[in-house]
């Protein structure tokens, strides 16, 4: 007996009791096609929080000055002692494996072309500020070393601010005002889209830190030398974790941090921190798309009971087919080629709700969805897999009936 | 030429006769004994028996007789308790349940009183059946089909269902069934007990007409009619054979030849 032959068998079987084979792979095509939708939405969601650990600039770590303490109550971070370009400057100098460093000076105000103005946030940067961030220019040039030791009066813009100023015409070269001051745009920057926490990362503009710092962000509230908080990026294969501890080290020496004492300042691993992010979401896709394979179990147990009915019913069959010549094996490979064909064909039909849904959700809600074969593969293999495991008590139990008793049954 | 009588003091076969050659079925003290609970039925009480090849034998019995339990062990669906069952040579005592399904495809053809078809399957698949389960598996599965439904008058309905088919035609298929994997026995339990009278004829007439041909016919029957197609008659009681009577000696093989 060929495969093909107990293919043959088992359509011929599941088509003469249609509708109940269809009720039967019901439990199958809910359990496949819950497990697909959940995971188009998981993986994309990931996939999302990826692209935004990408946008953060990858290899980098960034440093803010820590929280003061009025009356006991912490003021919040950047409050304290700020960072200086002095700390910039030993840090480009004394870790290993920097390549490029700069500060951001934030604050915020109005600025103007023309009849079109919009409040956004002005970034005081250093000219390796697009470098760190990984975040190119467009259109025009960056800030050179020339413009932040001269505190040039130019700006680059983010895409979002230059479609309110500009809609659409190209800014490079537009003379805008800056909280009155007349500034040259010299460049626009890429797009970077929203961040995980849903700001838009494109409205801004950076300012050259001399400049941001002498006029912009408010000479009262500055330092001579402050520059907020700084963005370090390192060669690829640094290991940002050694690199992290040299800096506190670096940065306690040099503000002065008892040892013991709670650090003034803070290190953090960004991408780290959204990896964590990353990960609590692959928990909660698996955990979700773990609970809809329980539908599947369900629908495994329902298969397992029609199959037993299955058997009982054919029972003069089987008793046949052992008489005239079916082994223990043949019959055994028909109930579960036929238990694994009605898994499969639920597994087809679950595939195709399961991804005609996530398209529906993905249009429907703007929600990231992805599918990828993998998971189709593998909601399959669980379809066969369900098949066999609870095929094969059925095709055991008809396998070893006894021909003489099976053809005898009424 | 001694067409075996069970009888312990005589030795079923003369070693220099050549009707050893021609002996297809032969039981040596054959027992059949079922346990039920704490009680044990001996459905078979050491019986000694030899079937000639080419014969039509009919074995009688009332219900309890052990003439199932007989038929059982010739169709090779069972193994006996004890003594020693050969069929074409091979004795089926020691075999494991596949060894015994492919001796039944090999060599016995079933007929049964129910015709036992595959619903919703039309008769030129039922008559296929035995052949998915045959080693090696044909590859002219349709022709042999076919060729055997012709052989049974049913050419001209192999695309029908059993629900399209009257219960002598239906039993025509079930033999055309028994008969696709050339066996050496046909073994018909009550062939005609859900049948007319008159089909039952056309029946027994089709069995009467294989045999001619060749083929050993082993029919189970309580009808002294349908009995009395047979050459030889063997009467079952309380798991013994009571009576062996042979109306009508096998012809040697020589003249069946020709």
């Amino acid at each position: 007996m060929t495969i093909i032959d107990s293919l043959r068998i088992a359509w011929t079987a599941l088509r003469s009791n249609l509708l109940r084979s269809i009720l039967t792979t019901l439990g199958i095509v809910i359990g496949v096609a819950s497990v697909i939708i959940l995971v188009a939405v998981g993986s994309g969601a990931r996939s999302e929080v990826e692209k935004q650990i990408a946008s953060l600039g990858s290899n980098m770590l960034v440093v803010f000055s820590g929280s003061s303490r009025v009356m006991g109550r912490a003021a919040g971070a950047g409050t304290d002692l700020p960072l200086a370009e002095s700390d910039l400057a030993a840090i480009r100098d004394k870790i290993q494996g920097v390549v490029a460093i700069s500060g951001q000076l934030n604050g915020s105000g109005p600025v103007v072309n023309g009849s079109a103005n919009w409040t956004t946030t002005l970034s005081g940067v250093h000219p390796d500020y697009t470098t760190v961030r990984d975040w190119p220019v467009v259109s025009g040039r960056d800030i050179s070393m020339q413009e932040m030791r001269a505190s040039a009066k130019v700006a680059v813009l983010g895409q979002s601010v230059a479609k309110q100023l500009f809609q659409g015409d190209d800014p490079v070269g537009a003379i805008i005002r800056v909280k009155n001051t007349p500034f040259q745009v010299i460049g626009v920057l890429a797009s970077k889209g929203p961040s995980s926490f849903g700001r838009d990362q494109d409205d801004l503009v950076l300012l050259p830190m001399t400049t941001a710092r002498g006029q912009i962000v408010g000479k009262s509230q500055v330092q001579a030398d402050q520059v907020g908080q700084l963005y370090i990026k390192f060669e690829d294969g640094t290991d940002l974790k050694d690199a992290q501890e040299d800096i506190e080290t670096l940065l306690r020496q040099r503000r002065r941090v008892e040892p013991g004492g709670d650090d003034n300042f803070s290190v953090r691993n960004l991408a780290e921190f959204m990896k964590a992010r990353t990960e609590v979401l692959s928990t909660m896709t698996y955990l979700l798309a773990a609970t809809s394979a329980i539908s599947l179990i369900v629908g495994g147990i329902g298969i397992m009971n029609i199959m037993l009915v299955s058997v009982t019913e054919r029972t003069r069959e089987i008793g046949l087919r052992m008489a005239v010549g079916g082994r223990h094996g043949d019959i055994m490979r028909q109930f579960l080629v036929e238990a694994v064909t009605l898994c499969l064909i639920g597994g087809f039909i679950g595939i195709a709700l399961g991804v005609g849904a996530a398209v529906v959700v993905a249009n429907a809600a703007q929600w990231p969805v992805l599918i990828s074969p993998s998971v189709i593969a593998l909601a399959m293999a669980a379809a066969a897999g369900t098949g066999v495991v609870f095929g094969y008590f059925p095709a055991r139990r008809a396998a070893n009936l006894n021909p003489i008793e099976a053809l005898r049954s009424e | 030429m001694t067409l075996a009588v069970a009888r312990p003091d005589v030795p079923l076969i003369q070693r220099d006769e050549p009707a050893a050659a021609r002996v297809l079925i032969r039981a040596e003290n054959v027992s059949k004994i079922y346990t039920m609970g704490d009680q044990t039925v001996r459905a078979l009480d050491d019986v000694s028996v030899e079937i000639a090849k080419g014969d039509f034998v009919a074995i009688m019995g009332s219900s309890g007789s052990g003439k199932s339990t007989m038929m059982n062990l010739i169709g090779a669906l069972d193994r006996p308790t004890s003594g020693r069952l050969w069929l074409d040579g091979r004795d089926i005592a020691h075999m494991d349940s596949d060894e015994l399904a492919e001796l039944r495809n090999a060599k016995i053809g079933f007929v049964f009183q129910q015709f036992n078809l595959l619903a919703r399957t039309p008769a030129i698949n039922q008559v296929i059946l035995p052949l998915l389960y045959a080693r090696p598996r044909p590859d002219d599965l349709e022709q042999r089909a076919r060729h055997r439904l012709e052989q049974v008058g049913l050419g001209q309905r192999v695309d029908h269902l059993p629900s399209q088919l009257s219960g002598g035609q239906q039993q025509r298929v079930a033999i055309a069934r028994a008969l696709v994997n050339n066996p050496q026995i046909l073994l018909a339990d009550e062939p005609t007990g859900a049948l007319d009278t008159k089909t039952s004829e056309e029946i027994m007439a089709l069995f009467e007409e294989l045999n001619r041909e060749g083929i050993t016919v082993i029919i189970v029957t309580h009808e002294p009619d349908i009995a009395a197609h047979a050459r030889r008659m063997l009467v079952f009681r309380d798991g013994k054979i009571v009576d062996d009577t042979v109306r009508e000696p096998l012809k040697p093989p020589m003249e069946v030849a020709r």
